[in-house]
């Protein structure tokens, strides 16, 4: 495989999981309004941009048009969705909301880092199709990045603070 | 004109026409109480209305020791003596005979009277045991848009920096937090760049969800008059209901709810294509032009109209009109605020004004308007929970500034991160980390969205809630501790209206029972609680209203709502004053930026920038890289589909919103007998084509529902879009046998349904963004709709009801020279 490829390969794996990870935090949190709705709208995000480089691919002799399968929750997703139904009013619920958070943010920045890559790649082999697909898609990976960031710096301080 | 005119019937009064460039004549409007001449009026005291956000200035007639009735103050800038029927009939609520006139306190499971000593004594010790035990992030406050300048100041000065809580916001946020927003993303700074006489000079004149006959009736007067007079202005409305602006419309586009950036950047692609842009102005100005025209390049009329459902000629015929305008006014209010994508939305209309050049002259301004008389204060004042004169919580230097001001080391003002929004406070409370909730002047139990949560949140057991109001509100009836307030025309104080005029609106008369100003309340609390400042001294130094408008004008010093020129003598008869006013400037400032812009510098303005989509913060250093030289930013939105879409189950776009003759939850309305008979009970409207659908005609009882809740009403048929139903907000539960919840016989309030969502940006809940269902409950069977028949629930059929009218109770007289005696 190609640098390309392996590059395609793994952003595909990265924004499907994090259009996946967003949908179940939006479900989860439902009652964090905010957190609810634009999780489901940066989700969006991914959700086209997993398109997109598909479509790439196919010029690179990747074929990553398979079903699109369910990634499945975690281990400790699985747990925290157990415990986020426990928890209904208490405040410890305000706790799981920030460790999803850092979660998001944290498979956004692995997105954003491979974006980074593909982009460099594109510039040094003069690739203008991957240059595009960069430079299209990687601003709303750093918006998801700067979105669950400011979640974090917003929310902590309550949600810590009351623990 | 007749001098005499049934303003029920006639909301408007009569005309004075004018032609385009001149002044506006005046038409003085009163009313007084039946059997009450001028001659036994012993007093007129000084004021400006209280029930909408127009700022009209009136006098209050007193005779023994009673409001007897107003009168329009001929001089003033705003209004030029014209009253709205709200201001006209308001103030007879003062007299209810159901005041709050004791406090009252929670005694096993019932609210009992009590003296002010125990129920003050109760606060404090509340307060004063959480902040031990829990610290400042377990109390917040949630105030109003109806309190005055002197008071909202206080109370930002107690939560910030007495308390030290960042929880501190007020009603303003359903009404105003998106107009504030969208001036702060494209102008830097808050602050409204027009002014009510560009009315008087533009020559097209675009209202988006500006139903402004209804929700500014005086400023739709003003329009009017231009309408009847030479050179008249050609309207643009984009509204869903066919309210009595889109009926004198040139162009009136009825989207789908929740598509006003796909409108709106169809309209800028227009625009844009056809070279009508002042390329100058955007290059001396603006930065950011190259991105807007890359979002808006594919967004054509044809595929704005799949979105909008409004056909693509109307969308060019309207661009044709704000392409070709010389002069162009755009108004701006709940049908973008309350709608998804608020902010979004309303910085495009910004962006219409700016890359047309059209801003900082006559007849060109952008008007982002207010729902509240005083919601203007409740933003400068820093009771939203921004810091107080638009000083920028993310720059040290502006919160140092601040600390400067009230004496305090800067780490004593919570500023590690945004204030919190109203909905968030209510999250809180509703997750038990906020234990202590302070609630003046307001009725979140009716006004916010999805209120069996609501109340579920407000009854809870460990939340401690007080509540500052004139009645036993639904809110107040869920209270610990109930706090008797004195209103308008009781107490003395300042404030500012949607184009930055300032009156002053005095005390007339005594409060009933022990009720006291709010001020006064406030005070007692910091001087019980025993806040000081850093060298030990009162952290709140002044005793009443003068010398509470002395401190925020030093506050204010420096700042773009700069009030040290005035002063309450200063503002005593003549007219209302527009901020900024100094020594520089002592007549104040018609127009901001008129010599270009001045407050969005990194090192001046009161935001770096949000994410439109997502309401991430933009760094300081990205935003000085951005927009170095501090000028205007054109802030270009993507479409998002709406959040809560129709479908099988729920197929109409439900859409919330005012009427004419109320304000906001109808504690003061539905307490003036002819305002409560002209609109006496909720209804619901559907279009023929939908009621057919649904096998419903005018009149039958409905039941209009969601996943939420449910609101039963009678039916008027309009002519509002196809797929969409609306229900007025303003009714509750205070006047019905069950005094704060649903009976029996349905919701009635149409917060039961609305979804609990709010624009990520401005944090403006989204009353206008569910899909909903409708079903029949009875037929009408001779039941009449009690929808006004006046405004935009004017019924397609003029047979199908008896027409609104006040009878003699609500004649009023207008004339169109200043009486005599008038002073000026």
């Amino acid at each position: 495989m190609s640098g390309a490829s392996i590059t395609l390969q793994a952003l595909h794996d990265g924004e499907r999981r994090l259009e996946h990870d967003l949908l179940v935090v939006a479900r989860r949190h439902r009652a964090d309004h905010e957190v609810h709705h634009v999780a489901t709208d940066v989700a969006r995000w991914s959700h086209e941009h997993a398109h997109r480089i598909a479509r790439a691919a196919q010029h690179y002799g990747l074929d990553l048009s398979g079903p699109d399968g369910d990634p499945g929750p975690g281990l400790m997703a699985a747990v925290r969705e157990k415990a986020a139904e426990a928890l209904g009013r208490r405040s410890e619920i305000g706790l799981l909301l920030l460790y999803d958070l850092c979660d998001l943010h944290l498979t956004a920045t692995e997105n954003s880092l491979r974006w980074e890559m593909l982009a460099q790649l594109a510039q040094a082999t003069d690739d203008s199709r991957l240059l595009d697909l960069a430079t299209a898609c990687h601003p709303q990976t750093l918006r998801q990045m700067r979105w669950t960031n400011t979640m974090i710096k917003t929310l902590s301080p309550q949600l810590l603070g009351s623990v | 004109m007749e001098p005499e005119v049934d303003r029920i019937a006639q909301p408007w009064g009569g005309r004075t026409p004018y032609a385009r460039g001149e002044p506006w004549p005046a038409r003085v409007d009163s009313f007084l109480a039946p059997g009450v001449g001028t001659e036994s009026v012993e007093h007129w005291a000084q004021s400006a209305s209280l029930l909408h956000s127009n700022g009209d200035a009136m006098d209050i007639a007193v005779a023994d020791g009673r409001i007897v009735g107003v009168r329009g103050r001929s001089g003033d800038r705003v209004n030029r003596g014209r009253l709205g029927p709200k201001d006209l009939f308001g103030w007879q609520a003062n007299h209810s005979a159901d005041r709050l006139t004791t406090p009252l306190m929670r005694r096993d499971g019932r609210l009992v009277a009590c003296d002010w000593d125990t129920a003050m004594a109760r606060v404090v010790a509340e307060a004063q045991h959480l902040l031990r035990e829990r610290g400042p992030g377990s109390i917040g406050f949630y105030t109003t848009g109806q309190l005055f300048l002197e008071e909202y100041y206080t109370l930002t000065v107690i939560a910030r920096a007495g308390i030290g809580t960042n929880h501190l916001d007020g009603n303003t946020r359903l009404c105003t937090a998106t107009a504030g927003e969208a001036l702060k993303e494209t102008f830097g700074s808050d602050g409204q760049p027009g002014s009510y006489t560009d009315v008087d000079h533009a020559d097209v004149i675009a209202l988006f969800g500006h139903n402004m006959a209804e929700t500014q009736p005086v400023l739709w007067m003003r329009v009017l008059d231009r309408l009847e007079g030479a050179d008249p202005p050609q309207l643009v409305c984009v509204d869903p209901r066919p309210t009595p602006v889109a009926r004198r419309a040139a162009v009136h586009l009825a989207p789908r709810s929740g598509t006003n950036v796909a409108l709106l950047n169809a309209l800028l692609h227009e625009v844009i294509r056809t070279g009508r842009i002042d390329r100058d102005f955007v290059a001396d100005r603006t930065v950011g032009f190259d991105e807007l025209a890359a979002q808006v390049a594919r967004c054509t009329p044809g595929w704005a109209a799949g979105i909008c459902d409004v056909p693509a000629a109307d969308i060019e015929r309207a661009a044709e009109i704000l392409g070709g305008a010389e002069r162009l006014l755009s108004t701006v209010l709940q049908g973008v605020y309350q709608s998804h994508q608020a902010t979004a939305a309303a910085c495009q209309v910004n962006n219409l004004q700016l890359i047309r050049g059209m801003l900082g002259r006559p007849g060109c301004g952008v008007l982002q308007m207010n729902g509240q008389p005083t919601a203007q204060n409740t933003r400068e004042c820093g009771a939203d929970g921004d810091l107080p004169g638009f000083r920028n919580w993310e720059n040290d230097r502006h919160v140092a500034d601040l600390a400067k001001v009230w004496n305090v080391e800067p780490s004593r003002i919570p500023h590690y991160g945004p204030p919190t929004p109203a909905m968030q406070i209510f999250r809180y409370a509703e997750q038990g980390s906020i234990r202590m909730l302070w609630i003046s002047g307001t009725n979140p139990a009716v006004s916010l969205p999805e209120l069996h949560r609501i109340r579920d949140v407000l009854g809870q057991e460990r939340l401690f809630t007080v509540v500052q109001d004139l009645y036993a509100t639904e809110t107040a009836q869920l209270a610990d501790v109930v706090l008797p307030a004195a209103t308008w025309g009781e107490k003395t104080g300042a404030f500012t209206n949607a184009d930055r005029t300032v009156h002053l609106s005095e005390k007339a008369v005594d409060p009933p029972g022990e009720a006291r100003p709010d001020l006064d309340i406030l005070l007692d609390f910091a001087r019980r609680m025993g806040f000081r400042d850093k060298d030990g001294g009162p952290l709140i130094g002044w005793h009443d209203a003068p010398s509470a408008f002395e401190a925020w004008k030093e506050c204010s010093r420096g700042r773009p709502c700069d009030y040290t020129g005035l002063t309450h003598d200063r503002l005593r008869g003549g007219s209302g004053i527009q901020w900024p006013c100094t020594e520089d400037a002592p007549d104040g400032t018609e127009r901001l930026y008129t010599d270009g812009i001045t407050w969005a510098g990194a090192d001046d303005c009161e935001t770096y920038g949000k994410d439109l989509v997502t309401g991430a913060s933009v760094s300081g250093a990205e935003y000085r890289a951005l927009n170095p030289d501090g000028k205007a930013v054109l802030r270009a939105a993507e479409y998002l589909p709406p959040h809560e879409d129709t479908g099988e189950e729920y197929p109409l776009q439900l859409n919330t919103g005012r009427t004419l003759y109320h304000f906001h939850t109808r504690t003061k309305t539905g307490r003036a007998p002819q305002l409560d008979a002209a609109a006496p009970e909720v209804w619901a409207e559907l279009s023929a084509g939908e009621a057919q659908r649904h096998g419903v005609a005018e009149g039958d009882l409905v039941e209009v529902a969601t996943p939420r809740g449910s609101v039963r009403g009678r039916l008027r048929i309009t002519g509002i879009r196809d797929g969409m139903v609306f229900l007025p907000f303003h009714y509750g539960y205070w006047d019905t046998p069950e005094g704060h919840r649903p009976g029996r016989t349905g919701g009635r309030a149409a917060n039961e349904t609305t979804i609990s969502d709010w624009d990520p940006v401005s944090k403006q809940p989204l009353l206008k963004a569910a899909a909903a269902r409708l079903t029949l409950v009875e037929r009408a069977d001779g039941a009449v709709s009690p929808a006004p028949t006046t405004t935009a629930s004017a019924p397609v059929d003029p047979h199908a009801a008896p027409p609104t009218t006040g009878g003699p109770a609500a004649v009023a007289a207008q004339t169109a020279a200043p009486p005599e005696g008038d002073g000026r």
